[in-house]
C-alpha cells in the first residue's frame, strides 16, 4: 500500500517538475539571451524582464509543487526508490515534453544522451 | 558555444551539488521536523550551513535560467547531470566511501551521456519571428552551425 503512495508521489513529482522545466525554458526563450541583454541593458533589465514574464511565475509554482511532492514522497517511500525513479523519469518526460511543447529538435544524439543519463541515475541508486 | 557558456553549465552542476550537500548537512544539525513546528522551519535559515546552501542554490537557479535563455532544455538537462558523478567521486576520494561496481557503471553511463549531448548542437534554430526581443535572431543559429 505504501508503494502505491510512493509511486503516486513519484508521478506527481515527474508531472510537476516537467511542467515547471518546460514553462521556465519557454519563459527564458522569450526573454532572450540573458548574457547579451545584461551587456546591453544591465542586470536590472534582465531581472525585471524575467519576473515580468507571466509563464515564469507559473513555472516557479510548478517547481514548488514538485519540491513539496518530493518531501511527501520521501516520507512515504524509500529515498532509494523515490529520488532515482523521479529523476530518471523526469529526464525522459522532459525530452518528450520539450519536443511537443517547445518544438525542440530532439535528435538521436539527445535521445541517446537522455536515456544514458536516466539509466546511469538508476544504476547509481541500486 | 563560447567558453563563458561552458562556465555557466559548469556553474549549474557545481552550485546545485554543493548547495544540496550544504542543505543536507545543515538539516542534520536540526533533526527532523513535524508539521506543528513551522516556526522551526523558518528558523532553519539561521543555521549557517542552511544559509550557505540556500545562497548556492540561488546561484544555481540564476545559472540554470541563464542557460535556458540560450540553450534547449533537452541540451541543458543531460549536459548538467555530472553532479551525480561529482557527489560519488567526492564521497569516494574525499570520504573513502566504497563504490560498488553497479555504481561505477552508472557513473560511466552518465559521463558518456553528458559527453554525447555536449558535443552536439546546443539550440534548435528558431524562426526570426519568434525572436521579438533584444537578442539578434542569428546568434543562436550561427552557433548551431559552428
Amino acid at each position: 500500500m505504501r508503494d502505491i503512495y510512493a509511486w503516486a508521489a513519484i508521478l506527481l513529482i515527474v508531472l510537476a517538475s516537467t511542467t515547471g522545466d518546460v514553462l521556465l525554458s519557454y519563459s527564458m526563450k522569450r526573454v532572450g539571451d540573458v548574457g547579451e541583454l545584461w551587456k546591453r541593458r544591465g542586470v536590472l533589465t534582465v531581472i525585471g524582464r524575467v519576473f515580468s514574464t507571466p509563464t515564469f511565475a507559473l513555472g516557479l509554482a510548478a517547481m514548488t509543487i514538485a519540491f513539496y511532492s518530493l518531501l511527501f514522497g520521501l516520507s512515504w517511500g524509500n529515498l532509494s526508490l523515490v529520488v532515482p525513479a523521479s529523476a530518471a523519469l523526469t529526464f525522459v518526460a522532459n525530452a518528450v515534453a520539450a519536443r511537443i511543447f517547445l518544438h525542440e529538435r530532439v535528435g538521436r544524439r539527445r535521445w541517446i544522451a537522455t536515456l544514458l543519463v536516466a539509466a546511469g541515475v538508476v544504476l547509481m541508486a541500486v | 558555444m563560447t567558453f563563458r557558456k561552458y562556465l555557466v553549465l559548469a556553474g549549474i552542476t557545481v552550485f546545485a551539488t554543493a548547495g544540496d550537500s550544504l542543505l543536507a548537512r545543515g538539516m542534520k544539525d536540526l533533526g527532523s521536523f513535524s508539521l506543528h513546528q513551522l516556526s522551526a522551519l523558518v528558523l532553519a535559515i539561521l543555521n549557517p550551513w542552511v544559509t550557505a546552501g540556500i545562497l548556492l542554490l540561488l546561484a544555481f537557479f540564476s545559472c540554470y535560467m541563464s542557460a535556458l535563455s540560450w540553450a534547449d532544455l533537452t541540451y541543458v538537462l543531460p549536459a548538467t547531470s555530472l553532479g551525480y558523478v561529482l557527489v560519488a567521486l567526492i564521497a569516494h576520494f574525499g570520504f573513502h566511501e566504497e563504490i560498488s561496481a553497479t555504481r561505477w557503471l552508472g557513473i560511466a553511463l552518465i559521463a558518456v551521456g553528458v559527453g554525447f549531448v555536449a558535443a552536439g548542437p546546443s539550440a534548435t534554430p528558431r524562426r526570426q519571428s519568434e525572436h521579438t526581443l533584444d537578442t539578434s535572431p542569428d546568434a543562436v543559429s550561427q552557433e548551431v552551425k559552428s
